[in-house]
């Protein structure tokens, strides 16, 4: 028995990622959540959109570095996420006045609203591709770790160390910010309240002298904002392919429906889940569980649930939990 | 059909006889064939979509399901894989179908509360490990003879063309699954729902290597329609290509292409007839009336759920079966290459441009949309060549643009379906 190692190790290989990865989820769970609650229609374009804007942000890191700019130990990255942030809203603003908004005028159902984002889909991906190909890209600089390994090993006298990348760091404190400062804005703002207002009762809004396009407009700016730290944060993390952030929908929707669509508060709980469950079920237990059991005892395999490849199938599975279960998700999101 | 679609049918026969003239008539004959499938993935979208307004986007997953119906019916069995796991592979996974039996069992059987909850995840517990201790170690086995050509099960070893209704009834079982849970429930969580079956679907056959050898990719299976290379050597096939004055390599190409396109032509053909008399049966009237307005219809005794449930099976088993049938002409499966965007969403993009609610329109939209997609690549790099005439060949930027060229495609492809849904939502060949 030997707890101390086994928390360790389990923070290293489980904990920490899992933490790092569901703040990645949060933030791109809350754009879409957002989206539901305000425009109400599942946006499908939202993974290709955040792979577009970590590729302007790639871009301006480029540009930047070729400038000899930079903020080490930082990642240059987080200089030029204003600039990925600018040319997103920027894009989604054009999405919205070129496409979405005659479906709006014409109070098209909200699956036509699905089939366009799907069109915005294939557009931003092809430019993503355009821009980046399919390749992997890094673009991560500055300093790699915040503590490594041997440091912790060396500070604690342990068996087991622990090991903080920078990427991860960044990303929790970031994903806290963030929250933190949509919560204030959802709660405390003019605008904010008139969102809240807006998704809970179109009509009465109307009727208070709301303008739904001015709302329509916040809530786009502030998904653009998320979308492109949410991605950021991801490429920084675990490097840039525009393959994978296609694939971060299911996750993503995943988490917001746990929580209950349109509900912040839960999309941000259901991402840490999500990412905690895909990460328990596929993580190899052996190590965490040879310093937990008695002498002797020690499993001999690898205790891993489920190979690494089937992490979606555990994401599925939530979802499908959810859905079977409690279709209105943990904190009753809106009536669906 | 009415005079439009037949001009638009026409122009388009013409238009590939123009590629066969033109370019090469096995291209034609190529872009023919997929087209021909793609049409018959459109017709089943077309069913869910037009008929009853269901939002599938895993048309990938049901298509790779019947690619995988291929192998487990055409390819000779591997006798030392099965000796060395078969009996426990199958006892291992009808155990995981007992244990999630069971778990059903005991959730309907036990009252409402926390004992439910724990028997239930109890029994799901015991079952996987019970299933992992047999299932584990029989796959590995299978997977460790003759890793570099087998190490999976094989098939069945039975005539290839028998694959398709199995396909077609693979897909059926995958969704009548995610059907059954996810209907009844918002129109957005079909789509999510099934956006998520088809990635599993996509991870089991790359990683399953016991059943489908995994992205080690299963080739070489027998084709339903001799291969050029056999045909190469028939006396018929080399007067054929005298008569033409083409040399016998193309000649047996064009002859196996026109097998292909007989034999999808025929299930196509049956399909559309299909279609069109249910479209026009009460059962057609009676799945637009649930599609145009779900209240009355429920008011008028209809039980919604069910017959979105039928219909939904009823075309995922349309994308198996064409997903059979792609396989069976290439001779492979390849895990790898299945893409959402193009075996999902093109399929979309067929069904919104040919028109939704409208078979000819959809075969039709399968047709263009194809014909597009093979050839946006072509007139995509001569755009990019003509933007990038003017850099200097040593220009970074203009050897980056025209390596990217080809994702031109999903470009076009996105703003045509925007426009469609735009200007034209009811597509070329609108309903009636």
């Amino acid at each position: 028995m030997d707890f101390l190692n086994a928390l360790v190790t389990l923070s290293n290989f489980m904990l920490v990622p899992a933490l790092a990865y569901g703040s990645q989820l949060a933030l791109g769970a809350l754009g879409i959540t957002l989206i539901y609650s305000i425009l109400r229609f599942a946006h499908f374009a939202h993974g290709d959109t955040m792979a577009l804007g970590t590729a302007a942000v790639i871009g301006a890191t480029f540009l930047l570095q070729g400038a000899g700019i930079g903020i080490a130990p930082l990642p240059t990255a987080l200089l030029a996420v204003p600039f990925g942030v600018v040319a997103m809203v920027l894009y989604l603003l054009a999405a919205d006045r070129l496409v979405y908004r005659y479906y709006r005028r014409v109070r098209a159902k909200p699956m036509i609203f699905v089939m366009a984002s799907l069109g915005v889909m294939f557009v931003t991906n092809g430019i993503t591709r355009l821009f980046m190909g399919v390749g992997e890209t890094r673009f991560e600089d500055g300093a790699r770790f915040v503590f490594n390994v041997r440091d912790f090993r060396d500070f604690t006298g342990l068996a087991e160390g622990l090991a903080l990348r920078n990427a991860q760091a960044i990303t929790i404190v970031t994903a806290l910010i963030v929250m933190v400062a949509l919560f204030w804005f959802l709660n405390r703002t003019r605008a904010g309240k008139s969102m809240r207002a807006y998704s809970d009762n179109e009509d009465l809004a109307l009727l208070s002298g709301i303008n739904p396009e001015r709302v329509v407009t916040i809530t786009w700016v502030i998904t653009g904002i998320l979308l492109v730290l949410a991605g950021t944060l991801y490429g920084l993390d675990k490097g840039f392919r525009a393959f994978n952030y296609f694939q971060l929908l299911l996750p993503m929707f995943a988490a917001a429906i746990l929580g209950g669509l349109g509900n912040p508060l839960g999309a941000i709980v259901g991402a840490y889940v999500v990412a905690l469950a895909e990460m328990g079920v596929t993580f190899a237990w052996r190590r965490v569980a040879g310093h937990l059991l008695p002498e002797g005892l020690e499993p001999s395999g690898m205790v891993q649930l489920l190979p690494v490849d089937y992490k979606f199938a555990v994401t599925f599975m939530i979802l499908v939990i959810v859905l079977l279960f409690r279709p209105t998700g943990i904190f009753k999101g809106k009536v669906l | 059909m009415t005079a439009r679609g037949y001009v638009l049918f026409a122009v388009m026969a013409l238009v590939l006889a123009a590629v066969g003239a033109f370019q090469s008539w096995q291209l034609a004959l190529t872009i023919l064939n997929m087209s021909l499938i793609s049409a018959i993935m459109a017709l089943g979208v077309n069913m869910q979509w037009g008929f009853a307004g269901l939002f599938n986007v895993g048309v990938m997953g049901f298509t790779a399901v019947g690619g995988l119906a291929v192998v487990l019916v055409a390819q000779p069995p591997v006798p030392d894989a099965w000796a060395a796991g078969g009996p426990g592979a199958l006892l291992g996974l009808l155990l995981g179908v007992a244990s999630i039996l069971a778990a059903v069992l005991v959730y309907k059987r036990l009252p409402k509360g926390r004992l439910r909850g724990l028997a239930v995840f109890g029994v799901l517990v015991v079952g996987y490990f019970i299933t992992s201790a047999v299932f584990g170690p029989a796959t590995q086995a299978i997977e460790a003879v003759n890793p570099a050509s087998e190490g999976y099960l094989g098939g069945l070893g039975l005539p290839v063309v028998l694959a398709w209704p199995v396909g077609a009834l693979f897909a059926a079982a995958v969704a009548w699954a995610v059907g059954k849970v996810s209907l009844g429930l918002r129109s957005d969580y079909l789509a999510i729902a099934t956006l998520g079956i088809s990635e599993i679907v996509i991870a089991v056959l790359k990683f399953e290597g016991w059943m489908s050898r995994g992205v080690n990719n299963v080739t070489g299976i027998d084709r339903p329609v001799t291969r050029p290379v056999d045909l190469q050597a028939a006396p018929w096939v080399q007067s054929l290509a005298d008569t033409l004055g083409w040399d016998v390599q193309q000649a047996a190409s064009v002859v196996s292409g026109l097998g292909y396109a007989g034999l999808f032509a025929l299930v196509l053909g049956a399909l559309i007839w299909l279609s069109e008399r249910a479209w026009n049966s009460p059962w057609g009237r009676m799945m637009r009336a649930i599609r145009d307005n779900e209240v009355s219809a429920r008011a008028m005794g209809k039980d919604v759920t069910q017959r979105h449930l039928a219909i939904f099976v009823l075309g995922s088993a349309l994308c198996g079966l064409a997903g059979a049938m792609m396989v069976s002409m290439d001779g492979q499966l390849t895990p790898g290459s299945y893409e959402p965007l193009r075996f999902t969403f093109l399929i979309w993009v067929m069904v919104i441009v040919g028109g939704s609610g409208n078979n000819w329109g959809a075969v039709l939209g399968g047709f263009i949309v194809w014909f597009l997609w093979v050839q946006v690549e072509p007139a995509g790099r001569w755009f990019m060549e003509l933007v990038t005439s003017g850099m200097a060949d040593t220009s970074d930027l203009k050897a980056h643009l025209l390596s990217s060229a080809s994702y031109m495609r999903l470009l076009t492809m996105g703003v045509a379906l925007l426009l469609m849904l735009r200007f034209a939502p009811r597509g070329l060949i609108p309903e009636r």
